[in-house]
């Protein structure tokens, strides 16, 4: 780490909150993107979930919104150190989307309108630990946020909250994601400070 | 539409981490389109957890560079080849 | 090429204001190995809780042995140009690593005529390559086109009304968007083809061209230039990223 510049201050309000380590608190909340935002016209839009032996579950935009929804309050935490804390969303549980879904698989490789991927063991998907988010803080999710729809898996590090979600190909076996491939983390937990392969 | 990327320039800083030469001066062929052009004028999303650069053509991702605190990892799979140029021998 | 690229701690020596939002740093560096016009550093900064982040940021005159110049216009919300242009002092230190960059750079040595193309802030590099210019008492044949939103953000005024009127073969344009100074003809609006042709060089001189600035900026511009029959292959450009800041 380098040496300190004398007077400089990340642009923050200080809290007395327990973060996890390594992290500081952010107010704003960071766009953070790996290419250009994708443009999905709701009427294509689709949500796919395929399971290992190729059955493919579909919504479309209306469907989704069909479902019962619920509003999670919680707190993030971006890789790239930012914790945002109390934040709410409102979309669909994935329990409620896995719920017909025949499977035996044990991870989950997540795909993104613009290509992004990221992977996760599919017991982090479920059990109340996981969303596809449509609203933010009471109004539909910005594009540059993820919209129309993002996951959202608080648990582990932001990435893996894959924005515009396009779907979740259930595997029996792991694959790295776009960021787990060069690098990061296959798991990422905030808590443990998973940034980094091998950490 | 956003302009949400810089140019390759931005990339001479964590490159000459690792190579010698200047890598932004080198032409790079796009795996997904064909399209060869400098590093210098690939697309490059920093505002991420590493740099992503992409193909002004087609989008495509042509490099990824991950600098943790001990490593760099380095991802060229969407380049098909690279072109450096280097002073005569 | 020098060994494996590190972190170097510069002190800031002076300060020269620019606008009312932009101001040069003259760094002192220890040990500088010197670099060609058009190059940049990244700089880091980092406070007291390990938080760090970095930018780049173009040299914007040759290098006097160990004193390199960095001019920085501060954006808003940007909390890196926001600390160089309003809280970094004579006397503090700053990590910068560089030169780097070989593309967007001109070396002195070559002769063929040259267009300067800038957006706002993008004359910094562009102005390393003027300074280095006449250092190297060099004749290449050079226009600068400096597109600015009004007189109050122009950088380095007296300086290129200087040069433009003393080095010879350097011809100097500057263009407003927003508000023009009485008496100059041009009305305000956007660099456009007619600014290209005018007060650039025809295609058939084969003038490499240097674009800087906003992306949107240098995009409109490269393409015009093409449109112009300028050959893509000599046109280098170098555009801001939303990490201005």
């Amino acid at each position: 780490m380098g040496i300190v510049s004398p007077g400089f201050r990340r642009k923050r309000r200080d809290e007395d909150v327990e973060l996890p380590p390594g992290q500081y608190l952010t107010e704003d909340f960071p766009v953070l993107s790996a290419g250009p935002t994708p443009n999905i016209p709701l009427d294509r839009w689709q949500f796919t979930i395929s399971s290992e032996i190729g059955q493919e579950y579909r919504w479309t935009w209306d469907e989704l919104l069909e479902l019962p929804a619920e509003e999670p309050t919680v707190d993030i935490h971006c890789v790239t150190k930012w914790s945002k804390l109390g934040t709410t969303w409102r979309g669909v549980s994935l329990d409620l989307l896995m719920e017909d879904v025949e499977t035996t698989a044990d991870y989950a490789l997540v795909h993104s309108y613009g290509g992004y991927t990221t992977n996760l063991p599919l017991e982090d998907l479920l059990d109340g630990k996981a969303w596809v988010v449509y609203e933010f803080e009471g109004s539909e999710l910005a594009p540059q946020h993820g919209g129309p729809a993002r996951l959202l898996v608080p648990h582990l590090y932001f990435w893996k909250s894959a924005k515009w979600v396009r779907g979740i190909q259930l595997q029996e076996f792991d694959e790295p994601g776009f960021w787990e491939s060069v690098g990061y983390n296959n798991y990422g937990d905030p808590w443990r400070e998973q940034r980094y392969a091998g950490d | 539409m956003t302009q949400d990327y810089q140019d390759g320039n931005a990339l001479a800083g964590p490159l000459a981490e690792l190579f010698a030469v200047d890598v932004t001066a080198a032409s790079g062929r796009c795996v997904s389109c064909g399209h060869t052009g400098r590093v210098a004028d690939l697309r490059v999303y920093a505002q991420a957890p590493g740099w992503v650069a992409r193909c002004p053509g087609c989008e495509h991702v042509m490099l990824r560079l991950v600098r943790s605190p001990d490593a760099a990892w380095l991802d060229l799979q969407g380049t098909l080849s690279l072109r450096v140029p280097l002073p005569p021998s | 090429m020098s060994a494996r690229l590190e972190w170097r701690v510069a002190k800031l020596a002076g300060v020269h204001h620019e606008t009312a939002t932009a101001r040069t740093l003259q760094l002192d560096v220890p040990g500088w190995p010197g670099h060609v016009p058009g190059q940049h550093v990244d700089v880091r900064l980092t406070d007291e809780d390990g938080y760090s982040t970095q930018r780049s940021y173009s040299l914007a005159a040759p290098a006097d042995s160990d004193r390199v110049e960095l001019t920085v216009q501060r954006v808003k919300d940007g909390e890196v140009s926001e600390y160089l242009t309003d809280t970094f002092s004579v006397g503090d230190p700053l990590e910068l690593r560089g030169p780097v960059g070989g593309w967007f750079v001109w070396h002195p040595s070559r002769t063929g005529p040259v267009l300067l193309v800038a957006g706002g802030s993008g004359i910094v590099p562009l102005m390393a390559m003027v300074r280095a210019r006449r250092q190297a008492r060099s004749r290449a044949p050079f226009r600068l086109i400096h597109s600015v939103r009004s007189p109050s953000d122009q950088f380095y005024a007296s300086e290129l009304r200087r040069v433009a009127r003393d080095d010879g073969g350097l011809d100097v344009a500057t263009l407003y968007t927003r508000s023009a100074p009485t008496g100059v003809p041009r009305p305000p609006r956007r660099v456009g083809a007619a600014d290209l042709e005018q007060y650039g060089w025809p295609p058939q001189f084969e003038p490499t061209c240097y674009v800087c600035g906003p992306t949107g900026f240098v995009e409109k511009v490269a393409n015009t230039l093409v449109g112009l029959g300028h050959d893509p292959r000599r046109i280098r450009t170098e555009r801001f990223g939303p990490t201005g800041g």
